[in-house]
C-alpha cells in the first residue's frame, strides 16, 4: 500500500509501486490537467511537483516529469498537480496570471507543465533570478515555439519573486496566491504521516527478484510494461543511500541514489569542480535531473552516460553488494562487459560511487556535442582530468562517449600523455592512438565519420580551455 | 483583448481528446502495423492475440462495410492494408480490447506473413523508375530557353531539404461512439473535420449525414492533422461501428513518429543566370517531392512550391518543373508552409551560390530583384499592393543592415574559434487555398434570448487563436463585449462541408462569414428597432452594447433589444456563406489568380558559430512582417515568433533518419530534437510594418499562420556565412538541416585524416 498526499487529498492506492505517477493522476484520479506528450521525460507536458519532508521539518518541492516518476517514488510524499494550485472561482495564480499576460500559450497542450515548473520555482528558498527562472523550464517542450512570451512571462515572475522573504516562503506564496491556503498544512501533514508510516511494518520486501529502480528516468522509458508487473525495489529514497562526504582517507563519497541534482547542489563537488554547473546544465533539464541518480547513468550501461563519462575521468569505482553477499569494489572502467552489459551481477546493487578528490592543481573538464545543446543526448562527450608540470603533463586520464559500445576510458592515450610537453604536435599523436581505441558506429546521434572528428575536437577542447597560451587555436585545428 | 483559451489552458480546464470522460463500455483500440516497408501480404495470423486477455475483437480490411480507401486528392491509400503494404507503420489490423495495456500487449502477438519487395526511400530513385503519384507539373513564364545566352552569369547547383516531424504535443487520436441511427459520432483530433466525415462514412458505406465530427480544440496541427487525422478516427469510427460499442484510439508518441508522414523532404536541381547588373534574368528548377508511399496532399504540396519557387522575386524568365515521386515511407503531408519552405529553400540557394562565386554579398541580389508592384508571378497574377520592398527597406533601416554586417566582418577579424554569420531572408507567401473551390466558409450564428451568442463555423482552434479573432469580429460586428461571446466547437451537423483549418486562411474565410452573419443579424435588429423604438435606421448603430440613433443613446440597449425582437419574432439566428471574391486558377494552363494576397517580410538573422565544435546559437532574429491591420497583435506576435522558431528547427536540428529499409531511426523525442527554451534565438525583435493591410484579409488584418516560418531559412545561410568566415575557400552544398554535425564537417571538410582512420581501424580489428 503506498501513502501519499495528492494535492490536499491524503492517498491510499495498492497501484503497483512501478507504473506512473501520470497513469495514476490522468486515469486513478481522473486529473486531467497533466498530460501525457511524450513518456520519456523529454517534453515537460507531465511535469509535477514533489514536495519532500527534510528533517528541518520543511518541505521542499521539485519539479518532476510523472510520466518517468515510478508511483512508489510517492510514497510520503506531497505531489502538487495543477489542479491542486488553481485557485477557486477561476482567479489566476501570479504564475498562471503572468503567462496568459504575455501570450505564452498558445495551443495550451504543454502550458500546464511550464505552470508547475514555475510554480516549482516560486517554491524554492533560493533567490530568483532570470536565469534560475530559465532553468526552471528548461525542460519544458513547446512545439508552438512561444519560448520569447514564456521568457516574458518569467521575467514577470522574477520581478514579482524578488519580494519573496527568505523565510517563511509558504505563507507569502499563499498570501500572494501562489499556492493555496492548505500548503501551509503540509509540512504538519506529512510528518504526521511519517509517523504513521513507522508503524506500519515495510511493505518492500528486497528480494534478489526485484526489480531495482531509482529515479526511473531510464527503466520507464525502456520498460515500462516490465516495471509496472513486477515487483519493485525502489532505492531513490532510501536514506542510507543519499548524501555525498568526503572520507577520511580523502574520497569523496556518493550514496547510490544521489541524484544528478544532488551532485550539482553539492558544495562540495562545487568546489572541487568550480564549472559542475555548466557540465550539468548540459546534463539534463532541472526535472530530470532531480529524478535520475548517478548510479543509475551507470548500471544502464549507456556508452554515452553523461555522468558515467565525467566519472571515468576521475577513476571512480563502484561499490556492490548482494543482499546476503560481501560488498567489493569495481574500478568503473571495468564495470563494462559489452554493449549494455555490466561486470556486476544481477543480484548486486550499487551502494556507493568513490573517487579521489582532484587535487586544487589538477585540471579537469568536461565536453558534450549533442544536436541540441541543452536536453539531448550526446553525440559525444568527454572529460580529462590532467596533472601536469611545467607545461608537461605527469598524469593523465582522457574518457570518451559514444565512440564504442561502452563508456570509454582511453587508456593508451592517457598513458601516451603522461610525461609530455604540451604542444600541438603531442596532441596530434594523441588523437592518432585516441582513434586507434574508439569503434564509433553510425546512428541517429551521427555518422561514424563525424564522432572521430568530433573526439578530436574535443580533446582539443580540454587542452585549449586549459592552456589558451600554450596551444594556438588555428594551429592546432 | 486576451486570447480567451490561455485562461483556461493555464488552469489545465481545457479539454482535449484524451480528456474527454471515458464512456461506460469503451473499448481501446491500438494498431497492428506493417514491419516491413514494401511487401505482398500474404496473410495475417491473429488467433493467438484473439486469445489473449480483454481482447474482445480484431479488425482487418475484410471487416470494412465500404470501401477501403482514404485517399483524398488520389484514391491510392487503404485505410487498413490490403494485398499489399507501402511503408513500415502502415495500418493492417486493429485490435479493441477492455484496457490500453490489453491492446498493446495483444499488438506482439500479431503475425503478418510478408513477401519483401525492393524499397525505395530517394526520390531520385522513384523518378528514375517512374515512381510518380501525379504527373510533373511545370510553371513558365518567358522563355528561359531563349535567354541563357544572354546571361552574363550562370550558375547550376542541387539543394537538399529534409524533412520535418510536425511533433503535435498531443498525438493523433479520436473517440468514436456508435449513434442509434447506425452511425458514428467521432470526436476527432483533426485540422479537417469534413475530411475525418468523408472519409469514415465512405469506409462505413453510409451517407456523410450518418456521420458526426465535433473538435473542440488541438494541442498543435501545424498541418500533421490536416488529412492524416483521418486515419485515426476512421479506424476508430470502424471500431463503433462494427462492435457498437465506444473505441477510443490514441496513438503513443512513438507510434504517431513512425505511422504518420511529415513534411516533404526535397531534392532539387537550379540554374540560375544573371545579367552584369545582377538582376537575374532566367531560373529553372526541377524539385524531386519525396511523397513516401501514397499521395495524401502531396500534389497540392507540390503545387505550391512552384508557386513559390521564386519567392519574394521577379524573374522574367522563369521554368519549374515538379515531380511528386512515390517512395516506401509513410505518406508525406501539409506542414506550416506547404512545399512554399522547400521551393524558397531552392531561390535562396541558388542566389547565395551565384553570390559567392561572384563574391558579392547575397544581399545584393536580393535586393536587385525585389518583387515592385504589378511584377507577374510565373501563374501570371500580379504582385498588387507589394510590400516587399517596403519590408526590405524598413528592415534595412530599422535595424541598420551595414552596421550589422560590419559588426560580424569585425567580430571575425578578432576571433578565430568563434565566427558570427548574418543572412537576410525576404519572404512572400500566398494566402487562399490554391484549390480554389476550398475557400469558402460558413457562420453560423445564434442571439439566444438573453443576448448571449453563440457562433459556430468550420474553424479549428489549435494554438492559432482563430477562436479569439472569431469572437473578436462578432463582437466587434455586434457591437458588443466579447464576453458574451461562445465560439463553440467546431461540429459538422452545425457547419457542413467545411475546409481544412489550414492555408493560414481559416480566420480569413470564416472570419469573414462570421462577420456576415452578425452583419445581417445586426441589420435585422436594427430594423426590428426602427419599428419598435420609432428610430431613423439612417446613423441607427449599436456600440457597447448600448443602441445609439445618430450618435445619441436610444431607449434600449442590446438585451432589450434582442429580447423584444424575440417576441416580435425576428429571428435571432443567420448562416452566413463566404466565397473569397476574384480568385482563379487554371490547373491545365498553371495561370491564374489563385491567391487573395500576398504576404511579405524581412529577416535578419545572426549567429554564433563555435568552429571547435560545430555547435551554434542564434544571436538574433530580427524582423520587418506585413501584418496588414493586426487585428490582434498579441496573438500575432506569438505567430511570428513561433512560426519562425519551428523554420529555424527545421533548418538545423529537427533531421529525420530513415535507414534503406524505411524505418525510422529518428524516432522519439530523444533522438529528433525540436528547439528548446535555450536554442531559439538570444532576441527576437519582430517589427510591425505599417500598411493599410488588404481588404479581403479579415478586419484587414493578413494572415499570419504560415509566412514566419521561412524566416527559419535565413539561419541555415547564417550558418553557412559563418562557416564561410572560417574557411573561406570552402563550399558547402546546400544540404538542410545544417546540423552540429554538417557544420563541422564543413568546417573540417578533411574529417580525421584518412589514413588516422585507415590505422586505427586495422589496428581494432
Amino acid at each position: 500500500m503506498l501513502h501519499f498526499y495528492l494535492n490536499n487529498q491524503r492517498i491510499r492506492t495498492d497501484q503497483p509501486a512501478g507504473s506512473t505517477l501520470l497513469d495514476f493522476v490522468r486515469y486513478q484520479q481522473h486529473l486531467k490537467g497533466t498530460k501525457i506528450g511524450c513518456r520519456e521525460g523529454d517534453c515537460g507536458a507531465c511535469t509535477v511537483l514533489v514536495g519532500e519532508l527534510q528533517p528541518d521539518g520543511a518541505v521542499q518541492y521539485q519539479s518532476m516529469t510523472s510520466c518517468l516518476t515510478p508511483l512508489g517514488n510517492a510514497h510520503g510524499k506531497h505531489i502538487v498537480t495543477v489542479e491542486g494550485i488553481n485557485a477557486a472561482a477561476g482567479k489566476l495564480t501570479p504564475v498562471q496570471q503572468a503567462i496568459v499576460q504575455e501570450g505564452g500559450s498558445q495551443c495550451g497542450f504543454c502550458t500546464v507543465g511550464f505552470v508547475m515548473s514555475l510554480t516549482g520555482h516560486s517554491l524554492s528558498t533560493k533567490s530568483a533570478t532570470t536565469e534560475t527562472g530559465l532553468a526552471a523550464i528548461d525542460g519544458n517542450i513547446c512545439r508552438c515555439t512561444g519560448y520569447k512570451s514564456l521568457e516574458r512571462a518569467t521575467a514577470v515572475l522574477t520581478e514579482q519573486l524578488a519580494a519573496r522573504p527568505a523565510a517563511n516562503v509558504v505563507s507569502w506564496l499563499s498570501e500572494q496566491q501562489f499556492v493555496p491556503g492548505y500548503f501551509k498544512e503540509v509540512p504538519r501533514n506529512l510528518q504526521a504521516l511519517k509517523a504513521e508510516l513507522q508503524n506500519e511494518t515495510s511493505n518492500q520486501q528486497p528480494a534478489t527478484s526485484h526489480q531495482i529502480v531509482g529515479g526511473g528516468t531510464d527503466l520507464l522509458v525502456q520498460r515500462p510494461e516490465h516495471v509496472r508487473e513486477v515487483p519493485v525495489q525502489l532505492v531513490y529514497d532510501q536514506t542510507n543511500l543519499r548524501g555525498i562526504r568526503q572520507d577520511a582517507d580523502g574520497r569523496i563519497v556518493l550514496g547510490a541514489a544521489t541524484t544528478a541534482e544532488n551532485l550539482r547542489a553539492s558544495p562540495l563537488m562545487q568546489q572541487l569542480f568550480p564549472r559542475l554547473p555548466e557540465y550539468m546544465k548540459l546534463v539534463s533539464s532541472t526535472p530530470i535531473r532531480n529524478m535520475g541518480t548517478v548510479a543509475g547513468n551507470f548500471v544502464n550501461a549507456s556508452p554515452i552516460g553523461d555522468l558515467t563519462i565525467f566519472f571515468l575521468a576521475l577513476n571512480a569505482t563502484v561499490t556492490v553488494g548482494a543482499p546476503a553477499g560481501p560488498r567489493r569494489e569495481i574500478p568503473l572502467h571495468e564495470l563494462y562487459s559489452g554493449y549494455k552489459t555490466l561486470t556486476k551481477a544481477a543480484d548486486e546493487q550499487v551502494l556507493d560511487i568513490r573517487f579521489t578528490a582532484p587535487q586544487p592543481d589538477d585540471y579537469f573538464n568536461f565536453e558534450k556535442v549533442s544536436k541540441r545543446t541543452h536536453l539531448d543526448i550526446a553525440s559525444v562527450n568527454s572529460a580529462l582530468w590532467l596533472r601536469t608540470s611545467g607545461g608537461f603533463v605527469q598524469e593523465a586520464r582522457l574518457s570518451a562517449g559514444g565512440v564504442g559500445p561502452t563508456p570509454l576510458w582511453l587508456a593508451r592515450t592517457s598513458a601516451f600523455l603522461a610525461g609530455k610537453e604540451i604542444t600541438p604536435a603531442t596532441l596530434a599523436a594523441a588523437n592518432e592512438i585516441a582513434q586507434t581505441e574508439i569503434s564509433p558506429i553510425s546512428d541517429a546521434r551521427g555518422t561514424a565519420e563525424y564522432k572521430r572528428l568530433l573526439l578530436r575536437q574535443l580533446m582539443f577542447a580540454h587542452f585549449l580551455q586549459f592552456f589558451p597560451e600554450r596551444l594556438n587555436f588555428r594551429e592546432l585545428v | 483583448m486576451n486570447h480567451l483559451d490561455p485562461v483556461r489552458h493555464v488552469r489545465g480546464e481545457s479539454q482535449y481528446l484524451d480528456d474527454v470522460p471515458v464512456q461506460q463500455g469503451t473499448l481501446y483500440a491500438a494498431v497492428f502495423e506493417s514491419p516491413l516497408a514494401h511487401g505482398v501480404l500474404r496473410a495475417i495470423h491473429l488467433s493467438e492475440a484473439r486469445q489473449a486477455p480483454g481482447v474482445f475483437r480484431i479488425l482487418t480490411a475484410a471487416d470494412i462495410p465500404g470501401e477501403n480507401q482514404i485517399g483524398g486528392i488520389v484514391p491510392d491509400e487503404p485505410l487498413l492494408a490490403e494485398g499489399h503494404v507501402h511503408f513500415r507503420g502502415q495500418p493492417v489490423a486493429l485490435v479493441l480490447a477492455d484496457t490500453e495495456h490489453q491492446a498493446q500487449a495483444a499488438l506482439r502477438l500479431i503475425r503478418a506473413d510478408i513477401d519483401p519487395l525492393p524499397i525505395i526511400t530517394d526520390p531520385r530513385v522513384a523518378a528514375a523508375q517512374g515512381e510518380l503519384i501525379v504527373p510533373p507539373r511545370t510553371f513558365r513564364l518567358g522563355d528561359p530557353d531563349a535567354i541563357w545566352s544572354q546571361c552574363a552569369h550562370i550558375f547550376e547547383g542541387e539543394a537538399e531539404s529534409g524533412g520535418q516531424e510536425h511533433l503535435y504535443i498531443e498525438t493523433q487520436g479520436a473517440y468514436a461512439f456508435p449513434t442509434e441511427m447506425g452511425g458514428v459520432r467521432i470526436i476527432s483530433s483533426t485540422q479537417g473535420p469534413t475530411a475525418v466525415q468523408r472519409h469514415t462514412a465512405h469506409v462505413l458505406g453510409i451517407g456523410m449525414h450518418q456521420i458526426e465530427v465535433d473538435v473542440t480544440r488541438l494541442g498543435g496541427g501545424f498541418g500533421g492533422k490536416e488529412d492524416q487525422a483521418t486515419t485515426w478516427g476512421a479506424l476508430a469510427a470502424l471500431g463503433a461501428f462494427v462492435v457498437r460499442r465506444p473505441v477510443k484510439l490514441v496513438l503513443d508518441r512513438m507510434a504517431d513518429m513512425r505511422m504518420t508522414g511529415k513534411r516533404h523532404p526535397y531534392s532539387s536541381d537550379f540554374r540560375i543566370g544573371l545579367d552584369e547588373n545582377l538582376r537575374i534574368l532566367a531560373y529553372e528548377v526541377t524539385f524531386y517531392q519525396n511523397a513516401g508511399a501514397a499521395a495524401d496532399l502531396s500534389p497540392a504540396v507540390l503545387e505550391r512550391t512552384l508557386f513559390h519557387a521564386t519567392n519574394a522575386y521577379f524573374i522574367p524568365n522563369v521554368k519549374v518543373t515538379a515531380y511528386s515521386c512515390r517512395t516506401n515511407l509513410p505518406p508525406n503531408t501539409a506542414f506550416r508552409g506547404f512545399g512554399g519552405p522547400q521551393g524558397m529553400f531552392v531561390m535562396e540557394s541558388a542566389i547565395v551560390k551565384a553570390a559567392e562565386t561572384l563574391g558579392v554579398s547575397p544581399s545584393e541580389i536580393q535586393r536587385r530583384n525585389l518583387l515592385r508592384e504589378n511584377d507577374l508571378f510565373s501563374y501570371r497574377q500580379p504582385a498588387e499592393m507589394c510590400n516587399a520592398g517596403l519590408a526590405w527597406d524598413t528592415a534595412a533601416n530599422l535595424y541598420d543592415l551595414p552596421k550589422l554586417r560590419q559588426e560580424v566582418d569585425v567580430f571575425n577579424q578578432q576571433n578565430e574559434q568563434l565566427k558570427k554569420g548574418l543572412s537576410v531572408m525576404p519572404i512572400c507567401f500566398g494566402i487562399s487555398f490554391t484549390k480554389t473551390p476550398m475557400n469558402q466558409a460558413r457562420a453560423l450564428v445564434h442571439i439566444y434570448t438573453d443576448g448571449s451568442v453563440g457562433v459556430s463555423t468550420g474553424a479549428v482552434e489549435m494554438g492559432q487563436g482563430v477562436n479569439t479573432k472569431i469572437a473578436q469580429v462578432a463582437a466587434q460586428t455586434l457591437g458588443i463585449s466579447p464576453s458574451r461571446i461562445k465560439v463553440e466547437s467546431t461540429n459538422t451537423t452545425r457547419v457542413a462541408n467545411t475546409s481544412p483549418s489550414a492555408a493560414s486562411a481559416t480566420a480569413d474565410l470564416n472570419g469573414k462569414a462570421t462577420q456576415m452573419a452578425c452583419e445581417a443579424l445586426r441589420e435585422r435588429l436594427l430594423r426590428h428597432a426602427v419599428l419598435e423604438y420609432t428610430l431613423n435606421y439612417e446613423g441607427l448603430e449599436i456600440r457597447d452594447e448600448q443602441v445609439l440613433a445618430a450618435g445619441v443613446p436610444a431607449d434600449t440597449n442590446w438585451e432589450k433589444l434582442v429580447s423584444s425582437a424575440y417576441w416580435k419574432r425576428v429571428s435571432l439566428t443567420e448562416n452566413a456563406h463566404y466565397a473569397t471574391p476574384d480568385i482563379h486558377f487554371d490547373p491545365v494552363t498553371n495561370q491564374g489568380y489563385p491567391f487573395a494576397y500576398h504576404v511579405y517580410g524581412t529577416a535578419y538573422t545572426t549567429v554564433t558559430l563555435d568552429c571547435l565544435r560545430g555547435t551554434y546559437t542564434f544571436d538574433a532574429l530580427r524582423i520587418v512582417h506585413d501584418f496588414g491591420e493586426s487585428m490582434n497583435p498579441a496573438i500575432d506576435l506569438g505567430q511570428i515568433e513561433g512560426g519562425a522558431v519551428q523554420g529555424i528547427g527545421w533548418m538545423t536540428m529537427e533531421e529525420l533518419i530513415y535507414n534503406e529499409e524505411g524505418r525510422l531511426l529518428s524516432n522519439s523525442l530523444n533522438s529528433y530534437k525540436i528547439p528548446d527554451l535555450y536554442s531559439v534565438p538570444q532576441r527576437i525583435d519582430v517589427h510591425f510594418l505599417e500598411t493599410p493591410g488588404h481588404p479581403r484579409a479579415i478586419l484587414r488584418s493578413k494572415a499570419v499562420g504560415e509566412p514566419p516560418l521561412m524566416y527559419g531559412i535565413g539561419a541555415y545561410f547564417a550558418v553557412r556565412d559563418a562557416i564561410s568566415a572560417f574557411r573561406p575557400a570552402h563550399r558547402p552544398t546546400f544540404s538542410a538541416p545544417i546540423t552540429p554535425e554538417k557544420a563541422l564537417l564543413n568546417l573540417y571538410p578533411s574529417g580525421v585524416a584518412e589514413e588516422v582512420v585507415r590505422l586505427a581501424s586495422s589496428t581494432v580489428a
